[in-house]
């Protein structure tokens, strides 16, 4: 008995362990440099806590292994020990705390945007993504780089109006809506996040962030996207029965296809 | 009123009045004011809510593999859910929101605290009942209504609600949104009244285990067991008002206009609804401020049953006995400030993610603490690996699997990437359920003996442990490398999305549900043993069949009405003296005094 359940320990152990190993299932590569930070600060969590997994299970193993045999000794009579205790406390205490504040820095660059008016500036793009079910509404200022004001009774998704722009009010006429969202590569972008309905979560694997897009409020991302490419946004806050196929694309592409891209755009607007 | 003697073991004892048994079935099985019936009630309880949650969670992985796949009786019982046996992907949902309550409320909650808590605290502690058994009874039937209430919304037009265990507005607060009626409210009833059964309870157990203890019975020599029931009572009584007062806000929302959690301007299908001045985000903190402390409530027990069996099995005392109290005192006061490590993505304010974040650490350390324990407890023990043991070491090894992945989702920074991933459902599965679960077959192993004067078959037990304990790994630890992809959880397909074809994702679900259906398999053979050991197990009258220390193992098998036939024993020592140098036995139990462990001569030249 004592056998088997040492190797079954471990057997489980090392299969738990090895696909992080092997990376058999991983994470996407990264495409901006604070991407490249979350994962450092996931591989330095992994290594730590991987090497606590091993060892507490590995000594769970031994000590079932080892006083686990039939023989005549009797057990030990301890009431435990004071030093093992406050040494294993401390170390148990340095080695988390110290893996959270590690990656602190990394959180306040994403998330500790103060609260600017939607005014673009030329070094950074913004883009409102508004959340529904179970599509994302993406808008760019257009020409003016101002967004248009918007009005609940102008919501018309079938007339392509599915967050209600004013499009006679100033700023508005230019205002470009599409499902799916384009921005420049090595170029800030900041995302402004709302909804229309339910919570919902603007979720891009490669980028390493998510956030709730909470109706009433604006939330905020940024991130300057560093490879081209086409990558998926996935909905990951349950938001009703289509959550599943509440999926859109973010397009990274060259400053020339950006520009194209909003010239195609705005021909479409007059 | 039958005669009972006192245990050999008794050293002395306290003469209190008795109370009459009562007579007719109906007083003393249904309505019973008695803390053994009732615990057992309990356990009942949970027995049956555990495996309809336990079929939920199977329907679930089967829609994930197989989602065309019809099932014929599925179609009987669901019409509208799953037309000709084929589930929708809202009746998924419907039955992961299912799954979920269930087993966190009407099992995790209840059998833990209510079943075994109810049943061996008393006697644990030398007392003839809890505190006011009449409260208990009205917590036990309160508990009944709120389970009764849950069932029912799965009959009702629209069905189960689909917005998942949490319940977020506005999906949970907009009937519009959700597609649905009755079934939320409902939900939202069953919880609030479970909500006022829970509160009844911890008051019961916070007084008792303070008024109720032995003569000799010192705080410090409680056995760990009572100290996890204890400190889970308080949280309780903190943690449920504040889901009570929630539940009621959401439901007044629902049904009568009012706009705690839902904001202006919300248009639902080109309609808009008339709400302003709510915040959704109000909710999650209300809902966490619960949730979060719920975890502990859940896996406090088991922690107690897991530590009080290692001992009894390793035939060793304790490795710290007060670091482990210390421990649960801290995991119940850092329980109650975490609670935003639920929310870091979910809009409120990026600041407060720093002080959740240190804080979530934290909790890290006590329990840090408690494995080391356990594994100090056997180490230089003399093991017998009966099947609690075998549970209890099971408990240790997946608690230190389900733990170890908290330590990145506390920190907000990798929380980004694996919120709301099926990461986290690893992680809270292996801890809060398989482990808290093996608490509980830990602890119905061990003490059936007491309860019901039989005992479980071992071979059958040792089988069902070792399916269960590679089945739950197998189920669970894929799914963190599901959540590496990244699966987004509460996907009812991952057709949708592009990636989750490419990377292997219906590989590893497919081999979930093989393993998922396996280890379901395998909970019908606890079942059975159980049931026929109830029956016709082996009989087992012996006082003390596992040579073990507390009170409870002094008391006929299984124990008299009022526990220790008005004569109440005295307590000598700590709850866990095994293999005491120069004693005559490698075990003292807490009545036996020092005379009684080392014979009179040694004794009296201490």
């Amino acid at each position: 008995m004592r056998l088997w359940l040492a190797i079954v320990v471990l057997v489980i152990t090392v299969a738990m362990s090895a696909p992080f190993v092997t990376r058999t299932w991983w994470m996407p590569d990264p495409i901006t440099e604070l991407g490249e930070r979350i994962d450092s600060a996931f591989m330095i969590t992994l290594v730590f806590t991987g090497v606590i997994f091993i060892l507490a299970q590995v000594a769970l193993a031994v000590t079932v292994w080892r006083y686990g045999r039939e023989g005549d000794e009797a057990a030990d009579h301890s009431h435990g020990n004071n030093r093992l205790e406050v040494l294993w406390t401390t170390a148990a205490f340095v080695i988390f705390v110290g893996l959270a504040l590690f990656g602190y820095s990394v959180w306040a660059e994403t998330r500790f945007i103060e609260q600017k008016s939607m005014e673009p500036s030329a070094d950074r793009l913004l883009v409102e993504v508004t959340g529904q079910q179970f599509v994302w509404n993406v808008r760019y200022a257009g020409a003016d780089d101002v967004f248009g004001p918007t009005n609940l009774d102008l919501i018309d998704d079938a007339a392509g109006n599915p967050v209600g722009v004013d499009r006679s009010a100033p700023g508005g006429a230019d205002d470009i809506m599409v499902p799916e969202m384009y921005v420049p590569v090595n170029r800030e972008v900041e995302v402004v996040l709302k909804s229309k309905d339910v919570l919902h979560n603007f979720f891009v694997p490669e980028l390493r962030i998510k956030l709730d897009t909470v109706p009433g409020l604006v939330g905020k991302l940024r991130f300057k996207a560093e490879k081209t490419g086409k990558f998926e946004i996935v909905c990951s806050e349950l938001c009703g029965l289509g959550h599943y196929k509440m999926r859109s694309f973010l397009h990274v592409v060259s400053d020339d296809e950006y520009d194209a891209w909003v010239e195609e755009q705005a021909s479409y607007l007059f | 009123m039958t005669e009972v003697q006192v245990s050999p073991e008794v050293a002395e004892y306290t003469e209190v009045h008795r109370h009459p048994e009562p007579k007719s079935f109906l007083w003393k099985y249904i309505f019973s004011v008695d803390h053994k019936v009732i615990g057992i009630q309990y356990l009942l309880l949970a027995v049956v809510a555990v495996f309809v949650g336990m079929a939920l969670s199977l329907l679930v992985r089967l829609r994930l593999v197989w989602p065309e796949q019809s099932i014929p009786l599925l179609g009987t019982l669901f019409p509208v859910g799953a037309p000709d046996g084929v589930m929708t992907p809202e009746f998924y949902l419907a039955m992961l929101t299912m799954h979920g309550t269930i087993m966190v409320f009407m099992v995790l909650t209840t059998a833990p605290q209510g079943g075994f808590g109810n049943y061996f605290l008393p006697i644990q502690i030398g007392a003839a009942d809890m505190a006011f058994p009449r409260l208990n009874m009205l917590s036990f039937w309160t508990t009944f209504v709120s389970f009764a209430l849950l069932m029912a919304a799965f009959v009702v037009e629209g069905g189960a609600p689909i917005t998942g265990w949490t319940g977020y507005p506005p999906l949970s607060a907009v009937p519009e949104a959700a597609i649905q009626g009755l079934g939320q409210d409902l939900w939202i009833a069953s919880i609030a009244a479970f909500c006022i059964a829970s509160l009844l309870g911890a008051l019961n157990f916070i007084v008792t285990t303070l008024d109720l203890r032995a003569k000799g019975l010192t705080m410090m020599r409680l056995p760990l067991t009572c100290w996890t029931w204890f400190v889970t009572a308080i949280i309780g009584l903190l943690a449920f008002g504040v889901l009570l007062a929630a539940g009621v806000l959401l439901l007044m929302d629902r049904n009568v206009g009012t706009s705690f959690f839902v904001p202006a301007g919300l248009v639902v299908s080109d309609k808009q609804i008339d709400h302003s001045g709510g915040s959704p985000i109000l909710w999650q903190h209300l809902f966490w401020f619960f949730g979060h402390p719920e975890v502990y409530i859940a896996i406090l027990p088991g922690m107690g049953v897991t530590s009080h069996i290692l001992s009894t099995f390793a035939r060793k005392t304790v490795f710290g006995y007060k670091a482990m109290v210390y421990a649960i005192a801290a995991i119940g006061v850092l329980g109650f400030v975490v609670w935003g490590h639920h929310m870091f993505v979910s809009g409120m304010s990026p600041y407060s993610a720093f002080v959740f974040s240190i804080l979530t650490m934290c909790i890290g350390v006590p329990s840090a603490i408690k494995t080391f324990n356990w594994i100090g407890t056997m180490w230089g023990g003399k093991i017998r690996f009966t099947s609690p043991m075998l549970y209890a070491i099971g408990f240790v090894s997946l608690f230190v699997a389900g733990g170890i992945s908290g330590i990145f989702l506390g920190q907000p920074t990798i929380d980004l990437y694996f919120h709301d991933t099926y990461f986290v459902v690893g992680h809270f599965h292996l801890i809060m359920g398989v482990a808290a679960i093996f608490g509980m077959f830990a602890g119905m192993t061990f003490w059936f003996p007491k309860m019901f004067g039989r005992i479980m078959d071992e071979r059958m037990g040792k089988i069902h442990f070792w399916i269960t304990f590679v089945g739950v790994y197998a189920i669970f630890g894929p799914m963190h490398y599901l959540g590496m992809l990244p699966h987004p959880r509460r996907y009812a397909e991952i057709t949708s999305v592009d990636y989750l074809g490419t990377t292997g994702a219906a590989d590893l679900h497919l081999f979930i549900t093989m393993a998922a259906i396996a280890t379901v398999l395998a909970q019908f053979l606890f079942l059975y043993n159980f049931v026929k050991s109830i029956f016709k197990g082996q009989e087992c009258r012996e006082e003390n069949p596992w040579e073990a220390t507390t009170l409870e193992w002094a008391i006929p098998s299984p124990p008299p009405h009022d526990n220790f036939a008005g004569k109440v024993p005295h307590v000598y020592r700590g709850a866990y003296d095994f293999s005491l140098p120069g004693a005559d036995r490698d075990f003292a139990m807490q009545c036996n005094s020092d005379e009684a462990v080392f014979g009179a001569q040694k004794a009296t030249g201490d």
